[in-house]
């Protein structure tokens, strides 16, 4: 159980020394996002370009034209929301190898208020053609991500939180784009997560299983692209879907899977769960995750109400 | 050079052969460019003329003496990279790429059309030869600066041309560029005004701004001195007449040739929107229209005349691969380059 922007830092190391081609653009954030390891271990393919958010993005797509590997370094926020024309012509468009990683998403950020929280960046990505999005939930999962995404030729978003988070895949773990998880197998109803939220969900089916309740817990890390057939056929067969994100109801997870499971008939109730269509503020993490539904107690009490809603 | 000047006397052997470039002969070559551009709008029904016009001089120039690139092989590692920031100038920078062999010059008729490698705007997936896709605005010079960054630190000798509009240059973003490329010392990078002193719309010339005005216009950058801004943020600035060949060649070399303090370089170019079609010359209007019958017979008899010598190179060079690609020294009129913000 390490801090995701540790791990994040100490792979970017490890990726400078194994591949020359590898370079770090910073936003001026990088002792936040820990890309300052690898300003030290490699100075020279450490590019500072400042509180500039925007040519940040156009500078790493300029090298990634002349066959370097860029990672950027900021906040979510400043590159879903600030630099997104650039993310839009420069590396979607035009197909640019720009590995763009956020730290720093959803509410769990320290307490710096709604103008720092990105709860939008899945649904902003997901509309993106072109770029593969990446919502990883431990150390190993990042690591493997890091890996695939390092040695695949085209744009990446990696969405990453500041914080610890708990270990749920072994090192063995093995990335495939597109892949759904069913970390647990049930009949009631399926739980739906992605990021570090999986692992609230998981403890939120304990306690549901713990009242009777069986309970299926599928982990979606790639969000794009997407094996829609292996989502349905792990969803399909249950009554009640809920999703849980740490992002706005719309667009994200919770828009993505009423997006397949409603093209497939019947479909199954579908809740979701996230920021319902309202901004963040400053506040502790345990606050932020009661307020929004998101606490594993939270979501055990949603499901509760919504299965007693359901036809069995 | 020597190699310059025997890659010189090859093109001038092989230009008795009436289908390749006279690359010596950059006014003809302009002139050529210029009336593919209205051609292709017109037939078209869309597209822009102003901006492809005004810059016409400076992407002949650069295209055909400057810039060290192979249309036989557009993804050459080393060649030099060219980026036109003002994306909506695509026709017009399409027109040299044809004449320069890039592409066949009877592919001009599928500009903006679907399925076409021609999109409205510089599509880098679709096109070799494009280095970037450009056309919302202000965001090439970035590309430019990760482009000559990587140059940099690759120790590799290519250098890096951006053209931008000065319209273009409103944009917050190019001002983060230009932060960068000084404190990178990127004097591998070159930025191309076309000062044309034109927008799309702008405002209308006022009592205060007429002095400056082109027509009834307000310049965009009235009030401004952009060489001493250039200058304050730590660029070499290089300030001339965008549609004299002398000193558009000696900015060039000297742009080339870096700088002793390792600044990137401007070249700040004074341009006439719609340059070249007299009716067109400074008129705002001229930005984005499509010529009346009246007007593009106008065109016809003042730009047509070199038609005859049709010149494609793509068609030549696909057909025997003869064509010497390397970049020729054209005649300098002699006229000097205005260094650090004098003005003529």
């Amino acid at each position: 159980m390490r801090a995701m922007r540790d791990v994040w830092g100490e792979k970017l190391v490890e990726l400078g020394a194994s591949d020359p081609r590898t370079v770090v653009l910073d936003g001026d954030l990088a002792n936040s996002t820990k890309a300052d390891k690898f300003a030290k271990a490699h100075p020279d393919r450490f590019f500072q370009m400042g509180i500039a958010e925007q040519n940040l993005i156009g500078t790493a797509a300029g090298l990634a034209a002349v066959g370097y590997v860029p990672w950027t370094s900021s906040f979510t926020v400043f590159f879903t929301h600030r630099a997104i024309d650039p993310i839009r012509m420069l590396v979607a468009q035009s197909c640019a190898n720009v590995k763009i990683v956020g730290s720093y998403s959803g509410l769990l950020i320290g307490a710096v208020g709604k103008t720092h929280l990105d709860i939008q960046d899945l649904a902003i990505m997901r509309a993106m053609p072109g770029i593969t999005v990446l919502a990883p939930a431990d150390e190993a999962e990042v690591l493997a991500m890091m890996d695939w995404a390092h040695a695949y030729d085209g744009p990446v978003y990696l969405r990453l939180v500041r914080d610890a988070v708990p270990d749920l895949f072994g090192a063995d773990y093995n990335f495939v784009p597109g892949a759904v998880h069913q970390l647990r197998a049930g009949s009631d109803v399926a739980l739906v997560s992605t990021g570090p939220q999986t692992a609230r969900v998981l403890n939120a089916a304990d306690q549901l299983s713990a009242t009777g309740v069986s309970v299926s817990v599928v982990h979606v890390p790639s969000l794009k692209p997407l094996d829609e057939d292996a989502l349905t056929a792990a969803l399909l067969h249950h009554h009640l879907v809920v999703t849980v994100e740490e992002h706005s109801i719309y667009g994200g997870l919770g828009g993505l899977v009423a997006e397949v499971l409603t093209a497939r008939s019947p479909a199954p109730r579908i809740e979701r769960i996230g920021i319902n269509d309202t901004w963040g503020e400053s506040a502790g993490n345990d606050f932020m995750l009661d307020k929004h539904g998101l606490s594993p107690e939270r979501i055990a009490h949603r499901v509760s109400e919504a299965l007693a809603r359901v036809p069995g | 050079m020597g190699s310059r000047q025997s890659a010189h006397e090859q093109v001038t052997r092989l230009t008795t052969d009436t289908v390749v470039p006279d690359y010596s002969d950059l006014p003809g070559l302009a002139r050529q460019a210029r009336w593919q551009v209205i051609k292709t709008v017109t037939s078209n029904k869309a597209g822009h003329i102003g901006g492809p016009l005004s810059m016409m001089d400076l992407l002949v120039s650069l295209y055909f003496h400057e810039l060290r690139i192979r249309p036989e092989d557009p993804d050459w590692v080393d060649r030099d990279r060219f980026i036109l920031s003002k994306g909506h100038a695509a026709i017009g920078l399409y027109a040299v790429l044809a004449l320069r062999g890039f592409l066949p010059v009877d592919e001009l008729v599928t500009f903006d059309k679907g399925d076409s490698r021609l999109q409205g705007h510089p599509d880098v997936t679709r096109l070799p030869g494009l280095d970037a896709s450009t056309g919302s605005l202000g965001q090439g010079l970035s590309v430019g600066v990760g482009m000559a960054l990587g140059a940099q630190r690759g120790n590799k000798d290519f250098h890096t041309w951006v053209l931008l509009g000065d319209g273009e240059i409103q944009e917050g973003m190019v001002w983060e560029a230009v932060q960068v490329a000084a404190r990178y010392k990127l004097s591998n990078l070159t930025a191309i005004i076309d000062r044309n002193g034109l927008q799309q719309f702008g405002l209308p010339s006022t009592s205060e701004t007429t002095r400056t005005d082109r027509g009834d216009r307000r310049d965009p950058w009235f009030g401004v001195d952009l060489a001493a801004v250039f200058q304050a943020f730590g660029w070499r600035v290089l300030e001339i007449d965008g549609h004299d060949y002398g000193q558009i060649s000696n900015a060039y070399q000297l742009a080339r040739s870096g700088d002793y303090t390792r600044r990137p370089t401007v070249i700040i170019a004074h341009t006439v929107k719609g340059k070249g079609l007299s009716l067109a010359e400074g008129v705002h209007t001229w930005h984005s229209i499509v010529p009346s019958t009246d007007d593009f017979e106008k065109a016809r008899q003042e730009l047509e005349a070199d038609e005859i010598d049709l010149l494609d190179a793509y068609t030549h060079r696909t057909r025997d691969n003869r064509v010497e690609t390397h970049a020729t020294q054209g005649a300098n009129s002699g006229n000097p380059v205005l260094e650090n913000g004098a003005r003529a």
